[in-house]
């Protein structure tokens, strides 16, 4: 559990540091200097300037509260859209549940990054336009899972006595029925936060992200690449920026995911005992 | 058997049905006008008479239903309209740069069943051990790679620093060597744990330990009845995963140059090439269902107890 523990503790103030740093930061990310083009890092610059000149430590730094910001903001809206979703089709039940089931399962019958960049293609390249085809694509996980957790539940013993002794069924959901299926989505919200990263990246990369000059890490690749041979950092650097995130998002959904089965089965051997 | 593959067969039919309506709705729904679309790609002054000549010609100034019943019978023809572009029909654009897609997604296949199958297996019989150990930290490292950025510095270090394969395009067996291993490397990550940890499981089931009171060997065991018990998850997994090839196969040809679908439709939606997006939405669909089909076949083959399960009534 430490080491869950620690990595959480890690990535949120790795977060802290996207949020601070740009405060203390006197370069512009966005500002063109032609005589200071692929500088080596110096004082001024600390990881040296890009094609055009613009310091990188300061766009790498912007990059990352505009992607891992944007991957952040499109997790929350997945969630605000697959759990009221998932509630909906595991309480109502019948046809409405069934209508949901087949439309879902058309959606997850494509891959991500098709349906992804498919989506952003068809409403244009554009930051709104990229949350809106990665929150159409994410949000289906969270209600299924949502509405598996629900089903599971609300035949069981204690839900029935509530409802019989009168507890309405907002509080019902809020109270009963969502801390069950709790655990399980922080598991798969916090995996998605570096999938989500990965997507946010590629897509800028090909073009149909954020655009220039915004800094952005997927876009920064693709702007560092005419350079690598005189300026490899500009390459070298926004890449394992991602990385970083994407790896800690991993170890921490695997850690967590961990401690959750661990969980479960101390449970199960409470109830043998 | 027959009446689960008729159920599937209309199963795909209604998927693909759908499929149209979604990719109908998608275009209406797309900002810009398709007409305008099509003439600016010439790059030349429109008048409004030449507007209102195309957009009658493309039955663009009937109701929405009836063109959705145009576009229904063209679709059963599989006629989805010329390409602004090309001015080549969409149709025959797809089918000359699928052979290109088709055989990169092999060799990806190749490139990560050679890696994942053989460090799986190793984890799997020895856990614990150093290959054991270095290969969980490959996996969750190459799941954090993004693969784009490792098809860069492959170019780099293989073609420009060190020029072994060429970067981009294709022709030769070599122009295919960094491309799939940018995809299989990203991808095989997944599958080294998969593989080790559905042996793993599959090693301490009952069959295992009555097959060694008979003397059946070792190796016997593992390669016939442990891999054979142990398929059912991987080749699900390997349905699901050849649709994420071919998603991945759209970042890494356009790195790479490759002349295949994914290119051409990056290509197509830069230039809002409206018809060739719904023809890439209707032909993945459908080779991605058949997948799924196949999957499923298969994975019931393979395990006896999902056939009885389902030949029950």
């Amino acid at each position: 559990m430490n080491k869950a523990r620690f990595l959480v503790v890690f990535f949120f103030g790795m977060l802290m540091v996207l949020v601070v740093l740009p405060e203390f930061m006197h370069q512009d990310p966005l500002m063109v200097n032609l005589k200071q083009k692929l500088q080596p890092p110096s004082v001024d610059h600390l990881l040296g300037t890009d094609g055009l000149g613009r310091d990188l430590m300061s766009r790498l730094v912007y990059g990352g509260r505009n992607t891992v910001g944007t991957s952040l903001v499109i997790l929350i809206l997945s969630l605000g859209v697959g759990i009221p979703v998932g509630i909906f089709a595991g309480y109502a039940g019948g046809v409405i549940d069934r209508i949901f089931m087949r439309v879902s399962d058309s959606f997850l019958a494509f891959p991500d990054y098709i349906t992804a960049i498919v989506l952003t293609g068809l409403l244009g390249p554009g930051v709104i336009n990229l949350m809106i085809a990665i929150v159409a694509v994410k949000w289906i996980a969270y209600a299924r899972l949502v509405r598996a957790s629900l089903m599971a539940e609300k035949d069981k013993d204690y839900i029935h006595s509530a409802r019989l002794s009168g507890v309405p069924s907002v509080h019902l959901v809020v109270k009963h029925l969502m801390p069950a299926a709790l655990s399980q989505l922080i598991v798969v919200a916090t995996l998605d936060i570096g999938k989500i990263i990965l997507m946010i990246a590629a897509l800028s990369y090909i073009g149909l992200g954020l655009q220039p000059p915004t800094p952005e890490w997927g876009a920064m690749l693709n702007e560092g690449r005419a350079y690598f041979h005189n300026a490899p950092l500009a390459m070298v650097i926004p890449g394992v920026a991602i990385m970083v995130f994407v790896l800690l998002s991993n170890l921490m959904g695997d850690e967590l995911q961990d401690g959750l089965q661990r969980g479960q089965k101390g449970e199960q051997n409470h109830d043998h005992s | 058997m027959m009446t689960k593959l008729g159920r599937r067969l209309f199963e795909f039919i209604l998927f693909i049905f759908l499929l149209s309506l979604i990719s109908f709705c998608g275009i209406k729904l797309a900002p810009g006008d398709a007409v305008r679309q099509l003439l600016r790609v010439d790059d030349v002054a429109v008048t409004n008479e030449q507007l209102e000549i195309q957009r009658e010609l493309m039955g663009l100034d009937k109701p929405v239903m009836i063109q959705y019943v145009d576009w229904l019978s063209r679709f059963i023809r599989l006629d989805f309209g010329n390409s602004y572009m090309t001015h080549q029909p969409v149709t025959q654009e797809i089918l000359t740069r699928m052979p290109a897609t088709f055989l990169l997604t092999c060799t990806s296949i190749f490139v990560l069943m050679g890696v994942a199958l053989p460090l799986g297996m190793y984890s799997a019989l020895h856990p614990q051990q150093w290959i054991d150990r270095v290969s969980r930290v490959l996996a969750i490292m190459g799941a954090s790679v993004p693969s784009f950025w490792l098809g860069l510095l492959l170019i780099e270090g293989f073609s420009v620093r060190w020029p072994l394969f060429p970067s981009m395009g294709t022709g030769t067996f070599w122009h295919l060597v960094l491309p799939s291993l940018t995809l299989g490397l990203t991808m095989a990550a997944v599958y080294v744990r998969l593989i080790r940890s559905s042996l793993l499981q599959s090693l301490t089931q009952d069959f295992v330990l009555g097959a060694r009171s008979r003397g059946v060997s070792r190796a016997r065991i593992f390669f016939f009845h442990v891999c054979r018990h142990s398929l059912t998850p991987i080749i699900t997994m390997f349905g699901i995963s050849v649709g994420s090839l071919l998603g991945g196969s759209v970042v890494v040809e356009t790195i790479f140059a490759y002349p295949g679908l994914g290119k051409f439709v990056i290509e197509a939606i830069h230039n809002r090439d409206y018809p060739v997006i719904q023809g890439y939405i209707v032909f993945m669909g459908a080779i991605i269902m058949l997948i799924h089909m196949l999957t499923d076949v298969m994975v019931g083959y393979i395990n006896p107890e999902i056939r009885l399960r389902e030949g029950r009534p």
